[in-house]
């Protein structure tokens, strides 16, 4: 039996069992692969996609249980027109292998989506989620700093 | 624009021999002993192979796997420095597996010399052994050598296309080509008329290459200067093409589980639980493991899970305790190496004081953000396979045997890699996935691991232990003899590689042991190889990631003994030896304001490690808050020479230095019953935002020759914080993880 999902505006009709979380629905399935596959437990927030525009790890959320429209790193902004805090990745080049940062950048919009003004502490309890082997820890904190700045001025 | 699949099919198509459509290429030098890969079709010139033009846009080939430390964006600016293109202008491409792509400097790391004090004559020596790697078709990323090994290449490959193009514009307007000038993807005429590279594309293919001299290095427009990451906006935005990525009609996706007591046999399985799991197409076989091919990456996942497999036992001691007593006792046998022997360290000198230390590191895994995985077609006489990968050639001969075909017959896509750190360097992904292809013909297939495969199915950095005995008199160091003892890498690869047995003199083992830039009159560092069947392969830095926890932890306690500021010891040292080392450690000193005191609550731990042509000086403070210990700011000097992008040169120290401070901190790989007994980021962690250290890096540019630049910052980032701990606590990490004996913020 299909489901209906809703990701960055375009409605889907997937046909694969509920309990499939929505991270390999977005990837194997609707063919969005920007959302990344790290751990599958929620330990390195490299899926972090939003539901509804809160930050959540889809590798945990099965897709009956999808709350409601989804926003993957492709909806927020693409290479052509970028988001201000996909800019500010850019202006700071943060990425090094790039393959955490789809999920980085998901958090840290929820984050400012949230809090526009955001502490090195609010960064760091945001953030602690999201792992990256390459350490691009401080290029990472500068680029949302920079984004809450340049966000504030629109 | 050229897309390297329409030039690999046509490759293909066409083999070795023919030349397509009428258009020649110009043979160049560079890659006379190995054919030009790249077969312009109608209306392209391949000027060589690394420069492609057609009448839409000029494409640079940069071979080299793009891991995250930025390779894509300097190789393309070296080529684009001399060709005179605007590098957001053009496109850049990885290119096939080929001879042409050999690695010219990976050789060249093989001489017994210490690096630091290489001569004239040895550094020539290094790069005549370039050719070796020509002869063997190393394409391979790795050792911090692609900057030292395309330097050179590539800016001439660029200078000879750009001439070849000046010579077809002279000939169109019949002028002499010193009348032509060039810029920006155009030949300029004397009367300020521009051509297009593009349009002059064909005629320029006709041509035989023209050869021409390097530009001085005041002239340059790129190097020497901080370039954007041609990668960056694909990376931000989602759409950079990882392994993982790859999608392609018809696709299917699978799981494996191989032998967890690893090397062991598979003695048998049921499957039939698995066989009627939702989304399942088919079980393989894998001779030492088994796979699932479904309809969704995760249906395959549970249902490999749920297999019943019984796995034969593993060809190493089953516990941990009982595999670093196999360490230890490698102390026992006659040394592989002795490669420093300065002086005398059988006889203490007069009045000096003698100290020891025993230290002992764990086996490490890679952990790379994208787990292992490669998507594989195969067709019963070709076979074309998709991953990131750091060795295309070389994975193209071991897909090409297990599949039973030609080399000629399988292609292979090399993608941006999620985090190489040397275990993409490795073949057993590409072969997984090529062992399920073949069992679903004609259909791709994506093999993904999971992430507890992937843990627990590395080629780890080896456990290693080393005994240290040293001296010191008068405040300065008289002594220092060191053994270390740990499983091969070098000789495992070698053997894994080409099948071959390898003996001889290990360099990896004890290299960051016995090179270290420092004077000292007794100064004896031996390696001992010990025989394990656990896989090892090369893990960001290889030896120099324990030698350099080792060596410089040791250094700490000489100080400590010699009653000295660490830092001054160290300097006063390293002076006489090598100037730059010395440099980077004045460096630090100064960017720190390293006083030698610190307040309460506060440690701060130096360090020195030269590795990989690069010296990189390291000072890590510690902070004492309510009990628990975070690293609150790190300090780096490096100097390789002549820094191709600084910024990106930043970015790999501060990151090197991160990958070595996780594994200090958190990474252990330990053994129960045969099994690995970590799985998934909550039992080998590393740092996060909240634990990772602000940062500030200082790039020198003093070496007379070039360094590497993506491993060296990780060295001396573990004694660093070891030595950091000591100055806080009176306490001394002989051991790592630190976790274990500190409480440290997590």
């Amino acid at each position: 039996m299909a489901t209906s999902l809703k990701v960055n505006g375009t409605s889907h009709q997937v046909d694969l069992p509920d309990d499939v979380p929505l991270l390999w629905v977005l990837r194997d399935e609707v063919g969005l692969t920007g959302t990344k596959f790290g751990c599958g437990v929620a330990a390195c927030g490299a899926c972090t996609v939003h539901i509804d525009g809160e930050a959540v790890r889809s590798c945990q959320v099965t897709l009956s249980d999808v709350w409601g429209d989804v926003t993957t790193i492709e909806g927020i902004g693409s290479p052509d027109a970028m988001a201000t805090i996909q800019q500010a990745w850019v202006d700071h080049q943060v990425a090094q292998c790039g393959y955490c940062q789809s999920g980085q950048i998901m958090q840290a919009a929820a984050l400012l989506a949230e809090n526009p003004d955001p502490t090195d502490t609010d960064i760091d309890d945001a953030m602690q989620g999201n792992l990256c082997r390459c350490g691009t820890y401080p290029r990472i904190r500068a680029a949302i700093q920079d984004a809450a700045l340049k966000l504030k001025e629109v | 624009m050229a897309s390297v699949g329409k030039i690999l099919r046509r490759t293909f198509l066409i083999g070795s021999a023919a030349v397509v459509g009428g258009v020649a290429f110009g043979a160049y030098y560079v890659s006379r002993p190995a054919p030009n890969p790249l077969k312009p079709g109608e209306g392209e010139a391949a000027l060589n192979p690394f420069v492609l033009i057609d009448q839409n846009g000029v494409t640079l080939f940069a071979p080299r796997a793009e891991m995250g430390q930025g390779v894509k964006t300097t190789w393309a600016a070296l080529i684009a420095e001399e060709l005179d293109v605007d590098l957001d202008q053009v496109t850049v491409l990885h290119g096939p597996a080929a001879a042409a792509y050999y690695n010219s400097a990976m050789m060249g790391e093989s001489l017994p010399n210490k690096g630091y004090d290489i001569s004239n004559f040895q550094h020539n020596l290094a790069e005549a052994l370039g050719v070796v790697g020509r002869v063997l078709s190393l394409q391979v990323t790795g050792g911090s050598t692609s900057m030292k090994d395309g330097f050179e290449r590539m800016r001439l490959a660029g200078a000879s296309a750009r001439e070849t193009l000046k010579q077809a514009a002279a000939n169109r307007l019949d002028v002499d080509p010193s009348a032509l000038k060039t810029a920006s993807g155009f030949v300029i005429a004397p009367d300020g008329d521009k051509i297009a590279y593009t349009e002059l594309a064909i005629e320029a293919a006709a041509i035989e290459a023209a050869e021409a001299p390097l530009r001085d290095p005041s002239k340059w427009r790129y190097l020497g200067r901080t370039q954007p990451r041609l990668d960056m906006a694909g990376k931000v935005t989602g759409t950079a093409e990882f392994g993982v990525d790859v999608r392609l009609p018809g696709m299917k996706f699978a799981a494996v589980r191989m032998n967890p007591k690893l090397g062991g046999v598979m003695n048998g399985y049921d499957d039939s639980a698995a066989k009627t799991m939702p989304g399942v197409e088919k079980v393989v076989n894998l001779g030492t493991g088994v796979a699932v091919v479904a309809n969704n990456t995760w249906l395959a996942n549970q249902a490999v899970e749920a297999i019943d497999v019984d796995w034969g036992d593993a060809p190493y001691p089953s516990e941990t305790d009982e595999i670093f007593s196999h360490i230890a006792k490698a102390f026992d046998d006659a040394p592989n190496s002795t490669m420093r022997d300065d002086g005398d360290v059988t006889t203490l000198p007069d009045g000096a004081s003698e100290i020891t230390a025993e230290y002992k590191v764990p086996y490490l895994a890679h952990a790379t953000m994208e787990p292992m995985n490669a998507t594989a077609l195969f067709t019963g006489n070709a076979l074309e396979l998709w991953c990131g990968n750091q060795a295309p050639t070389l994975i193209q001969m071991r897909v090409a045997n297990v599949a039973n075909l030609d080399t000629e017959a399988v292609q292979i896509h090399t993608t941006y890699l999620g985090g190489g750190f040397g275990r993409r360097g490795e073949f057993d992904f590409g072969e997984i996935a090529t062992k399920v292809a073949m069992a679903m013909p004609n259909v791709p297939v994506q093999t993904t691991w999971s992430r507890e495969e992937d843990m627990r199915h590395d080629f780890y950095r080896p456990g290693a232990m080393a005994r240290m005995r040293g001296a010191v008199k008068d405040g300065q160091a008289v002594l220092i003899d060191g053994q270390v003892a740990a499983q091969s890498c070098a000789q495992q690869a070698v053997n894994r590689y080409t099948g071959l047995p390898a003996a001889g003199a290990d360099k990896v083992l004890v290299e960051g042991f016995f090179n270290q830039p420092y004077a000292v009159p007794n100064y004896r560092m031996s390696g001992h190889v010990v025989d394990l069947d656990i896989p090892v392969g090369f893990w960001r830095s290889v030896g120099n990631s324990h030698n350099g926890f080792f060596h410089e932890t040791f250094m700490d306690e000489l100080a400590l003994a010699a009653d000295r500021d660490p830092l001054d010891f160290r300097l006063e040292l390293a002076k006489s030896e090598h100037a730059p080392s010395a440099g980077c450690l004045e460096a630090v000193r100064e960017m720190s304001n390293w006083t030698g005191q610190t307040a309460k609550g506060v440690g701060r731990g130096v360090a020195l490690a030269y590795s990989f042509g690069t010296p990189v000086a390291q000072v890590i403070e510690v902070v004492d808050e309510d009990g628990t210990i975070r690293i609150n700011k790190a300090w780096i000097a490096c100097d390789m020479g002549l820094a191709l992008d600084p910024d990106n040169v930043k970015a790999q120290m501060f990151g090197g230095m991160m990958y070595g401070l996780s594994a200090a901190c958190f990474g252990e790989i330990t053994f129960s019953e045969g099994e690995v007994e970590q799985f998934n980021f909550p039992d080998y962690d590393a740092l996060r935002m909240h634990t990772a250290p602000q940062v500030e890096v200082r790039v020198l540019e003093t070496n007379r020759h070039m360094g590497g630049a993506g491993e060296p910052g990780t060295p001396p980032s573990m004694p660093a914080l070891g030595n950091a701990l000591f100055d806080l606590t009176g306490e001394r990490a002989r051991t790592l993880p630190l976790i274990n004996q500190f409480n440290l913020l997590i």
